[in-house]
Formats: structure tokens, sequence, C-alpha cells
């Protein structure tokens, strides 16, 4: 917590204001921890995969209540669109495997590290000076997103297209049938 | 704490918090569940959550390069992708093999 009352104030101008906003904020924060931990209570497989697309929808309007329009737009497309068909053809693809959702050998120290985890970053995030964070929000950010790609980041832009051609190959190599 | 969570607007801790308890759930999901369906979603829960902890210290911390976090999340999507794609298909290679996904019983380099 911040405790000097002008770095105090620059924050409150920063932060995200408004009713609405406000609650726009905890609904969308409350349907996506909401629809994951349904993924982790349901019993049928495919139910799990719709509630996990519910749960990339919810951090896509999450994004733009934090004033990211592009992300928002690129997670819709990518996580609710792409990945979420691979993993209905991953399910659909193996018919003879068990399709509930139960839980293996490692649930007690899953939900130790778990719990280990959850309470770790909110001490961390309570304890620290978050004096710096003091910036408003973004007007429009599609164009600078783009400049920002093709001028700093051209090298990993390039790899990261090296790596999904790489990633397509070898998973029609690894499904194919001989 | 209390008085943090119920004021009526939304600073960096609050969209740190969310995204601590998410990336918790999703690492319960990929550590404790037996399909390895479940165990990428629980991965890909993961990932949505460092993507959002890059979004918020992006929209809230001032830097003289403010959108790099974005770019950083872009780039955490697409390595998503590859590495759905690349587990989808080992899953069904390995459901071809051994007629199971359940990962405590694909063990066949045990101790």
């Amino acid at each position: 917590m911040c405790r000097c009352p002008r770095a105090r104030l620059r924050r409150e101008e920063a932060s995200l204001e408004g009713t609405g906003v406000v609650i726009a904020f905890w609904s969308l924060a409350a349907l996506t921890v909401g629809a994951a931990l349904m993924v982790i209570l349901v019993r049928n497989l495919l139910h799990a995969v719709l509630f996990l697309i519910l749960s990339f929808v919810g951090v896509a309007g999450l994004y733009i209540t934090l004033s990211a329009d592009f992300v928002a737009v690129v997670q819709v497309l990518i996580y609710a669109g792409a990945i979420a068909v691979l993993m209905i053809f991953a399910v659909m693809l193996t018919p003879r495997a068990s399709r509930d959702n139960a839980e293996g050998l490692l649930q007690v120290p899953a939900l130790v590290l778990a719990g280990f985890v959850v309470a770790g970053v909110t001490f961390v995030v309570l304890e620290t000076d978050w004096r710096l964070a003091s910036r408003g929000s973004f007007d429009s950010t599609a164009t600078a997103i783009g400049e920002a790609l093709l001028s700093p980041f051209v090298l990993p832009f390039e790899i990261a297209s090296v790596l999904l051609v790489a990633a397509m190959v070898g998973a029609i190599v690894l499904v194919r049938e001989e | 704490m209390i008085e943090l969570l119920l004021a009526a607007r939304v600073e960096l801790e609050q969209v740190l918090i969310v995204g601590g308890v998410l990336f918790a759930i999703g690492l319960y999901v990929a550590l404790a569940k037996r399909n390895a369906v479940a165990v990428l979603m629980g991965i890909e829960l993961m990932l949505n959550a460092v993507n959002l902890t890059l979004i918020a210290f992006s929209r809230f911390i001032e830097s003289p390069r403010p959108l790099d976090g974005h770019v950083f999340a872009i780039f955490v999507i697409t390595v998503a992708a590859a590495e759905a794609s690349v587990a989808l298909a080992l899953v069904v290679a390995i459901y071809r093999h051994r007629d199971t996904i359940d990962v405590d019983r694909i063990n066949l380099l045990r101790w």
C-alpha cells in the first residue's frame, strides 16, 4: 500500500473509476474465476472445455476494461476460437478414453500448492508500494502495437512465424497415419 | 483488505489478485487432473492469468514504452497456440498407441 498522499492522489486519478466500469470489472472477474472453478468441478470433460471457453471470453472482457482492445480481439480469435476448437477436436478424437474429469494421484499436493500461490500472491500484492502505478488508460492500441511489432520486436516476430510453421509441421507429422 | 476490495475503483492490486487466483486454479487443474486434455486446459488457464497480469501492469505502470506488455501478451498467445497444437497432437498419438490418455497410466518410463 502507498503511504504518501501525493502519489496516492495520482494513483486514484489513474484507476478505473465510474460505477459502470467497476461493476463490469467485478462481474467479468467473477465470470472468469467462476468458469475456471467449474472446469475443476464439472464431471464431463466436454462440459469442462465449454466452461474453459467461457473463462477465455471473460478474460477478453477484462482486457477491454483494462483498455487493451487489440489484445482482447486477439484473445477472442485465438483462444476462444482456435484453441477451443483444437481441444474439442482432441476430446472427440479419443473416443474410447474416459470422458470423466476426475482427479489423479496428486490432488492434495496440488491443492496445497495452489493455496500457497494464492496466499503468496495476495500477500506480496497487498504489501508492495505501487507508487509507479499511476498512468491513465490508452486511447487506442492497435497502431502502436503494429509499429512496435515491426520496429523493436521484428526479430521475435519473425521467430514466432517460424515457430508456428514448425508447430504445424510437427502436429501433422505426429498424427499422420503411417 | 476489505476496504481495498470494496473500493469503488479498480486499481492494480485487484487485477493482480484476480490473476493470481486464476493462475492457482490453472495450476491445480494442470497438476491434479487425470485426463491429458484437462492438464492442457490447466496450462492454458495459467497462460491466461499471466497475460492478464501483463496487461494490468501495462495499463497501470508508468514507463517510456507502455505498450510492450501488450506485445508480450501477443507473443504469449502465439506460443500458447503452437504449444496447444503440438500437445494435442501428442495426446492423439499417445491414444493411438496405448488406448488411454490417463496421465496416471502413461507410465512406460516409470522409476
